[in-house]
């Protein structure tokens, strides 16, 4: 960490903001501060400049035309690449899980770069759109219980060699590429379909970016009967589709 | 304008009457209203049937995120000063619904049409509307309707060409920009409290800028009309600068925007801002939205709130602490399935209140109100939460079925 607050960078919130992703930055504030810890959380529009020294950086679901917007502008700002090659943890959602690979298809059909700091491309799936709840198994090496998230989205992410599955799909679309997986992951860079928003409903994930940050193997214990019982209801749900 | 009397033809004479007798026999079964069923009906015999009707009648369409279904009443109030109304009060506001409110008033002056923001420009097509209304657009049902700024480009292209006079909401970017390709617009500064769907400018993608009231693109110069219509505080001001007070039994700002909207359609039919307005103080509850009832022997005022623009709305108009909330959330198909939305909403501004939480989905709020940290209570049952609930009328917040779930408890 850069000094003693954890700095929360939430990227870009009046373009990937659309899928109450402002959640996953309330979820990991208040874990943050439930330990004590003293946090800064710093939301970043797309015509301001991204702060290269956060600890951990946001990036949200969002339409077709606001993706594209975003990817121009975080590829001109170059923030991000220069956060990451230091050490900080990203986590990106849906369109940013695009944003944060090689490439997608943009809102006009065209492949648009992304910021390659995750090692993925994105094409759209000419068939149906993937909605609904979905449960999975974490890669064993991240030490998490199964994840549960709403997915909705037309993605088929394919994973390149130095990136591996976030997690192996046991309902849902995921990845989209008939292989079972959803998300991707190296080192500090995450990347993941899920909604929810998904450290709401997987809070073990928040703290295992607050531990990454921290450098830490542990965290005090905090009250998770809230999340516990709406993990068990939607993990149920999952498996009986409506 | 009104009063043309040329006779319905044989065709939809039929269709007007099949749909009827459909309608009877859905109410019989005790499935609703019928409305809908028996606009399918009719629809299918004569397809034109919902152009025909309209001929008839100087038609006003209300369209909107939030909102339609009370500034329809509050306009169709309005316009009963100058002659008969037609009106789908109900809520039923998609074609179906509409061609069987129409059916249902053969010797109105004036039809006074809610309509899906989806259905806009396909409706404003069949009906040679007079007058539009456009209040709003904010994200809704995520998880199958389109993205919100498609919305406003569907509304733009429909209404590019349109005979109508557009009534739109200066304050809204995106309903500016819908509204900005038509010929003849009057705008309103109705004020609209949610911003998080225009920070990025519906013309060109840049940054709006928005000091104060006002808002601007840096990038193409896009930027909010210049309204002749305003709410300021509790008066509507008239083009020509007279306030005039707003005097409604419907609580909240938002009530008042859309007071000032239909003030706005109402002149266009010569109906003066006084009049109008002192007849819209005559509605009241709203398809049973704002309505205060009695259950297990308490007060309940029951709340409407289907979207982020819709909670922070609701949240401004509530009795202050320690005024008891219930709180009831659902994600059915007609609610959307995905409760991402809770975390748009800012239920810190509840700090305060007792809490009461129910519904399918009380899990995701119970989880979204201990992250905001605030204290609350998951309940069973509506039974349950009023038990809980310390003295005073209690103010019951739902989301779409949620808020059917309770007026069907209530017997309202």
């Amino acid at each position: 960490m850069s000094d003693s607050s954890l700095r929360l960078v939430w990227v870009y919130p009046d373009l990937l903001s659309t899928y109450g992703d402002q959640g996953n930055a309330l979820v990991l504030e208040r874990r943050a501060r439930q330990r004590g810890l003293d946090v800064t959380r710093i939301d970043v529009r797309s015509d301001q400049q991204v702060p290269t020294s956060g600890d951990i950086y946001l990036i949200g679901g969002g339409e077709d035309r606001p993706q594209r917007l975003a990817a121009e502008r975080l590829r001109r700002d170059g923030g991000i690449n220069r956060a990451v090659a230091n050490g900080a943890i990203v986590f990106a959602v849906c369109a940013g899980y695009q944003i944060i690979g090689h490439e997608f298809i943009n809102d006009l059909g065209r492949v648009e770069p992304g910021l390659g700091i995750l090692d993925v491309r994105s094409v759209r799936n000419e068939g149906a759109r993937h909605v609904g709840d979905v449960l999975a198994d974490v890669d064993e090496r991240l030490g998490l219980p199964p994840l549960t998230g709403f997915e909705n989205h037309q993605g088929n992410t394919v994973i390149g060699p130095s990136a591996r599955p976030f997690a192996r799909l046991r309902y849902g679309g995921g990845n989209g590429t008939g292989d079972g997986t959803e998300g991707a992951w190296c080192d500090t860079v995450f990347g993941t379909y899920m909604h929810g928003p998904v450290m709401a409903r997987n809070p073990k994930i928040a703290d295992l970016l607050l531990k990454l940050a921290l450098d830490v193997n542990a965290l005090p214990p905090v009250d998770e009967r809230w999340y516990e019982a709406l993990r068990a209801e939607r993990i149920a749900a999952a498996s009986q589709p409506a | 304008m009104a009063g043309n009397t040329e006779p319905l033809s044989a065709r939809a004479k039929l269709a007007v009457t099949a749909g009827r007798a459909a309608a009877a026999v859905s109410r019989a079964a005790g499935r609703g209203s019928g409305s809908v069923i028996g606009g399918r009906v009719a629809l299918k015999l004569d397809p034109e049937l919902l152009a025909r009707l309209a001929r008839h009648l100087d038609v006003v369409l209300v369209s909107a995120t939030n909102g339609k279904t009370t500034t329809t009443r509050l306009i169709a109030e309005a316009l009963r000063a100058g002659g008969e109304v037609v009106s789908n009060a109900l809520g039923a506001n998609m074609p179906a619904g509409i061609t069987s409110a129409l059916a249902g008033g053969s010797a109105a002056r004036y039809g006074v049409i809610e309509v899906d923001e989806k259905y806009l420009a396909g409706v404003a097509r069949d009906v040679s509307p007079k007058a539009i209304a456009l209040l709003n657009l904010s994200r809704d049902q995520l998880d199958r309707a389109s993205e919100t700024r498609m919305l406003a480009e569907r509304w733009r292209e429909g209404l590019s060409g349109t005979d109508a006079v557009v009534v739109a909401n200066a304050d809204d970017p995106l309903v500016a920009w819908a509204a900005s390709s038509c010929p003849t617009v009057i705008w309103v500064a109705a004020g609209q409290e949610w911003k998080d769907d225009a920070w990025s400018c519906p013309s060109c993608g840049g940054v709006l800028q928005r000091p104060g009231d006002d808002w601007f693109c840096g990038d193409c110069g896009f930027r909010r009309p210049v309204p002749t219509w305003a709410l300021s505080g509790d008066c509507v001001v008239a083009p020509d600068g007279v306030s005039w007070p707003i005097r409604l039994q419907l609580p909240g700002r938002a009530n008042k925007a859309n007071a000032t909207t239909s003030a706005a359609v109402a002149a266009i039919f010569g109906i003066a801002p006084k009049i109008a307005l002192d007849r819209m103080y005559h509605v009241q509850a709203v398809a049973g939205r704002y309505d205060v009832v009695r259950y297990e022997g308490r007060d309940l005022r029951l709340l409407l709130a289907k979207n982020p623009a819709g909670w922070l709305e609701t949240f401004s108009l509530i009795d202050g602490p320690p005024t008891p909330v219930i709180l009831s959330v659902n994600a059915r198909s007609a609610d959307g399935t995905d409760t991402s939305w809770l975390w748009d909403v800012d239920y810190t501004r509840l700090a305060g209140h007792p809490i009461f939480v129910l519904g399918d989905r009380k899990l995701d709020l119970a989880v979204r109100l201990e992250v905001a940290g605030l204290d609350f209570r998951v309940c069973a049952d509506l039974a349950e939460a009023v038990r809980s609930a310390p003295g005073g009328r209690i103010e019951a917040i739902a989301n779409y079925t949620a808020f059917q779930d309770l007026r069907r408890l209530i017997g309202n």
